[in-house]
C-alpha cells in the first residue's frame, strides 16, 4: 500500500519559494496600498439610506454634500432583494472623512433633509455607526491580545501533546504554519483592499483552530507511524507516509468545509450582506491556506529541525 | 469488540432525529389564539441587533467629569428604568467603570415601524433634571425634533434654580380637564418638597415659575395663589404620548451628570431580516450538499455521520435558544451563525477521520469487526487533539469579549458583544461534536455491523468484491 507515496519532503524548498513569494507580494502591495483599519478600529462614521425611484445620484451627492459640511465620500448600490410597489430600490451609503464620531444630531438632521426634500423616495436610515477612535483603538487592541493568547496556549498543548516527537518543535512550526495562514488572510485583506474589522479578528482565530487542526492530525498520524515502525526509520520517510496516509482526510474535510462557507458565501453575494461576505471569502482562503500551511510548511519545517538535532547529536 | 445491541442503532438515530427536530421546530400548542411554548425552537431564539436590526450606543459624562462607581451604577439603572417604561425590555446594558462609559444594545422589536434611533438614544440619555425657576428670560428658541419652536437656555433671574425633581415624589399623564384635546402631567410632591413650593408659591405669588427640564421650558404659569397641597401640574404642548415620556422621565429621575453619546450604530430591522433569510437558505444547502457528498464518499459510515451531523446542529440550536433552561439568555448574532458553520465542518471531519480510517484498515486487510474496531480506536486521539485546540479558542474568545472579562483590567469592559456569540457557538459545537459525532455515531456504526443484511464490507467502505 505504500506504492503510492508523496514525496513532500524532498519539494519541500518549492513550497517554502511559493510561500515566500505570496508573503513578498503582499508586503510590497502593502507598501502601495498600505492598510485600512476598519471604523470599528479606527473611529470615524457612516451612515447608510435605503430609498426607492429615480433619484438624480449628482443632486443627491450635492444635497447629501450641503448638509453634513464634511468631507464625505457617497456611494450608491442597488438593491435586489426589497422591490417595493415596483420601484427599484436603492441604498446609498455616506462615509465622513476622519476618525470623528458624528453627533445623533447631525445624523438626524440628514435624514430629515432628505426626506424634505426627496418627499416620494421614502429614506429610511438602514445602518449607522460612529465610533470614538479612542474606544476603536482600545477595541484592535484587545482583539490582537486574544489572537496572541490563543495562539501561546495552542502551541502549549501542541508540546505538551506531542512531547514523543520532539514536543518543543512540533509545537513552534505549528506556530510558523499558524503564522503562514494568518499572513495569507492579511494580504488578502490588502489586496482586496477590505477593511480590517471584527470579522478579521474572527476569522484568523477561527483559522488558527482549522489550521491547527490539521497539523495536528498529520502529527497524530506521525506520532502513531513513528511508534510503528521505531526510531531508527529515516525522519523524511515517516513524514512522507505519514502526510500520505493523511491526505484523503485533509482534502476530504477541506472540500465540505469550504462547501459549508463557499454557500454561505455566494448567499450572502445574492442577498448583498457585505457584513457576511467580508466574513466568508476570508474564511475560504484560509481554510485552503490551513490546510496547505499544515502539509507543506509545518510538517517539512518540524522534519528539517529533527534531521539537524539528529546530526548534532552524533557529533 | 465490544457487540453493542442491534437495535440500539435506530433507537438513538431515532430520538436523534427526533430531538433535532424538537430543537429546530420546537413544540408548542395553542389554545384558542394564545401560543403556549412548551420545547423552544429556532424561533425562540433570541437574535442580536446585527440580524434583528437595533440600536447600540456608548454613553460617557459630558465634560469630563470623573464618574464614581456608584454614580455610574446609579446611572444605569436610571437608564434601565427609562428603558422598561418605554417599553424596551430586551436590552443589553453594562458599564465600563474604566473609561466611565454606559453601554447599551437593544433590538427593535417584531413589526415596529417606528425606528428612530437617535430618537431614542435621546430619550434614555437626556439628563432628565427637572427644575423650578423663577421667571421666564431664555437665550434662544430652537426646533425640537417634532419641529416645534421650544425655549431652551434660561438666563438672567431664571438662571437660579428654586425646586428640582428630586422633590417629585410621583409623576402621571393626565387628560388636561380644561381642553380634552391636550394632556397634563401632574406631579405629586413628597413632604419636603410640599413645604418648598408652598415658600415658592408663597414668594412669587402672581408671578411666572417656569418649570424646565434640563435646557428645555416646558411651561411657564403665572402663580395664582400659595399652593399648600403637595400637588403641581405641567400643561404645555402634550399630547397622551408625549406627556407619558415626561412622567416617564420624571418618575425614572435625573442622571447624576449629563451623558453624551460618544459612539452608536443602528441597523434597521429589514436588512436582519434578509441576513436571517439568508443565512436560513445557506444552512439547508450546504447541509444537502455535505450529507450527499458523505453519503457518496463514505457509504453506510456517511449515513451515520449525517444522522450525527443533524443531531449536532439540533444540539448548537438548542444551546442558544434555550432548549434546556438551564442555560443562560444568549443573544445570537451573524458571527454566532459562523461559529455553528464552523463546528459543523468539525463535525463532519471527525467522521471523515474515522471513516477513512476504517477504510485504510480494510486495505491492510482486516475483517469487518476488526477493521470498525481499530478503525474507530485508532481515529479517536487525532480528533480529541483537533477538537481540544478549538475549545481553548473558543474558550479565549468567551473570556475576553464577554461583558465581564479577563481583560477587563487592560482594555475595559466588551465593545461589543458579536465575537463572543462566535466564541459560544463554537465551544457548544465542539462540545456537541463530541457527543453526537464521536460518541452516538460510534455506537451507532458498531450495532449497524450487528444487523446482517447490512454487514457487508463494501457498505463500510471496504472493496466490493473480497467479501
Amino acid at each position: 500500500m505504500n506504492n503510492r507515496l508523496l514525496r513532500f519532503t524532498k519539494f519541500s524548498k518549492v513550497f517554502f519559494g511559493i510561500s515566500l513569494s505570496i508573503i513578498f507580494i503582499g508586503i510590497i502591495f502593502n507598501f502601495i496600498f498600505g492598510t485600512q483599519l476598519d471604523i470599528q478600529f479606527r473611529g470615524g462614521s457612516y451612515i447608510r439610506y435605503s430609498y426607492v425611484g429615480d433619484v438624480d445620484q449628482k443632486d443627491l451627492t450635492d444635497l447629501i454634500q450641503d448638509n453634513t459640511k464634511e468631507n464625505i465620500t457617497v456611494s450608491y448600490s442597488t438593491d435586489m432583494l426589497s422591490n417595493t410597489e415596483n420601484k427599484q430600490a436603492y441604498t446609498v451609503r455616506v462615509e465622513f472623512a476622519g476618525n470623528k464620531a458624528i453627533t445623533t444630531e447631525q445624523q438626524q438632521g440628514l435624514t430629515k433633509a432628505l426626506q424634505k426634500a426627496y418627499p416620494d423616495a421614502s429614506f429610511k436610515v438602514q445602518e449607522s455607526s460612529a465610533i470614538q477612535s479612542t474606544m476603536g483603538f482600545k477595541f484592535l487592541m484587545k482583539c490582537l491580545a486574544a489572537v496572541a493568547i490563543a495562539c501561546l496556549l495552542m502551541v502549549l498543548y501542541v508540546t505538551i501533546r506531542f512531547r514523543r516527537i520532539g514536543g518543543l518543535s512540533a509545537g513552534v512550526m505549528a506556530l510558523v504554519a499558524l503564522f503562514h495562514d494568518v499572513a495569507m488572510i492579511y494580504f488578502m485583506y490588502v489586496i482586496f483592499q477590505m477593511p480590517i474589522d471584527s470579522n478579521f479578528i474572527a476569522v484568523v482565530l477561527m483559522i488558527l483552530g482549522y489550521s491547527l487542526n490539521d497539523t495536528i492530525v498529520i502529527y497524530d498520524r506521525v506520532r502513531e507511524e513513528r511508534r510503528k515502525l521505531g526510531a531508527k526509520e529515516e525522519i523524511g520517510y515517516v513524514f512522507d507516509l505519514s502526510a500520505t496516509k493523511v491526505m484523503k482526510r485533509t482534502i476530504c474535510t477541506s472540500i465540505t468545509t469550504l462547501i459549508a462557507i463557499g454557500t454561505v458565501l455566494v448567499v450572502s453575494l445574492v442577498f448583498n450582506i457585505d457584513s457576511v461576505t467580508s466574513f466568508a471569502l476570508p474564511m475560504m482562503i484560509g481554510v485552503v491556506s490551513g490546510c496547505y500551511s499544515s502539509i507543506c510548511i509545518a510538517g517539512p519545517l518540524w522534519v528539517i529541525w529533527q534531521r539537524h538535532k539528529k546530526k548534532v547529536g552524533k557529533k | 469488540m465490544k457487540r453493542i445491541p442491534k437495535p440500539v442503532f435506530f433507537i438513538v438515530a431515532i430520538l436523534l432525529l427526533l430531538f433535532s427536530y424538537t430543537a429546530i421546530f420546537g413544540v408548542s400548542y395553542y389554545t384558542g389564539d394564545v401560543k403556549h411554548t412548551v420545547i423552544k425552537g429556532i424561533n425562540d431564539i433570541r437574535w442580536g441587533i446585527d440580524i434583528q436590526g437595533g440600536v447600540e450606543a456608548t454613553f460617557v459624562p459630558a465634560e469630563d467629569v470623573d464618574a464614581t462607581d456608584e454614580q455610574l451604577e446609579s446611572a444605569k439603572s436610571i437608564i434601565e428604568t427609562r428603558m422598561i417604561s418605554s417599553g424596551i425590555t430586551d436590552y443589553e446594558l453594562y458599564t465600563d467603570s474604566g473609561t466611565d462609559s454606559i453601554i447599551v444594545r437593544f433590538p427593535w422589536k417584531e413589526g415596529q415601524k417606528d425606528t428612530d434611533a437617535g430618537k431614542a438614544i435621546e430619550e434614555i440619555s437626556s439628563t432628565a433634571k427637572l427644575t423650578f425657576r423663577p421667571g421666564n428670560s431664555y437665550t434662544e428658541t430652537k426646533m425640537n425634533s417634532k419641529g416645534e419652536a421650544v425655549c431652551v437656555g434660561p438666563k438672567d433671574d431664571t438662571a437660579t434654580v428654586l425646586m428640582d425633581g428630586s422633590a417629585v415624589k410621583s409623576a402621571s399623564a393626565a387628560p388636561d380637564p380644561e381642553n380634552a384635546e391636550q394632556f397634563v402631567v401632574k406631579l405629586k410632591l413628597n413632604a419636603e418638597g410640599t413645604k418648598t413650593f408652598a415658600d415658592i408659591t408663597k414668594k412669587y405669588v402672581n408671578q411666572v415659575v417656569s418649570i424646565w427640564m434640563d435646557d428645555e421650558m416646558l411651561s411657564a404659569p403665572t402663580i395664582n395663589e400659595e399652593i399648600t397641597g403637595g400637588e403641581a401640574q405641567i400643561s404645555g404642548n402634550f399630547d397622551a404620548e408625549s406627556a407619558a415620556t415626561l412622567a416617564n422621565q420624571i418618575n425614572g429621575g435625573a442622571l447624576p451628570f449629563s451623558l453624551k453619546t460618544e459612539s452608536y450604530g443602528e441597523i434597521s430591522p429589514t436588512l436582519g431580516e434578509n441576513s436571517l433569510i439568508a443565512m436560513a437558505i445557506a444552512g439547508v444547502i450546504a447541509l444537502i450538499i455535505i450529507s450527499l457528498f458523505m453519503i457518496i464518499m463514505y457509504r453506510l459510515p456517511g449515513v451515520v455521520a449525517v444522522i450525527a451531523l443533524l443531531g449536532q446542529v439540533g444540539l448548537s440550536i438548542a444551546a442558544i435558544s434555550r432548549y434546556f433552561t438551564v442555560f443562560n439568555s444568549f443573544t445570537m448574532t451573524l458571527p454566532g451563525i459562523a461559529g455553528i458553520i464552523l463546528s459543523i465542518g468539525m463535525g463532519v471531519d471527525a467522521n471523515v477521520i474515522t471513516a477513512e480510517r476504517i477504510k485504510e484498515e480494510f486495505k491492510s486487510g482486516k475483517t469487518l469487526d476488526g477493521a470498525i474496531d481499530r478503525g474507530t480506536k485508532n481515529s479517536l486521539s487525532a480528533i480529541i487533539d483537533g477538537n481540544m485546540t478549538v475549545v481553548i479558542v473558543s474558550i479565549i474568545l468567551l473570556l475576553v469579549f464577554g461583558s465581564t472579562n479577563i481583560l477587563s483590567f487592560i482594555f475595559g469592559a466588551s465593545t461589543t458583544g458579536t465575537i463572543y456569540a462566535f466564541g459560544y457557538t463554537l465551544l457548544m459545537g465542539v462540545i456537541s461534536n463530541f457527543i453526537m459525532g464521536v460518541f452516538l455515531s460510534r455506537v451507532m456504526l458498531k450495532s449497524l455491523c450487528g444487523i446482517k443484511c447490512v454487514r457487508k464490507r463494501w457498505l463500510f467502505g471496504g472493496a466490493k468484491n473480497n467479501e
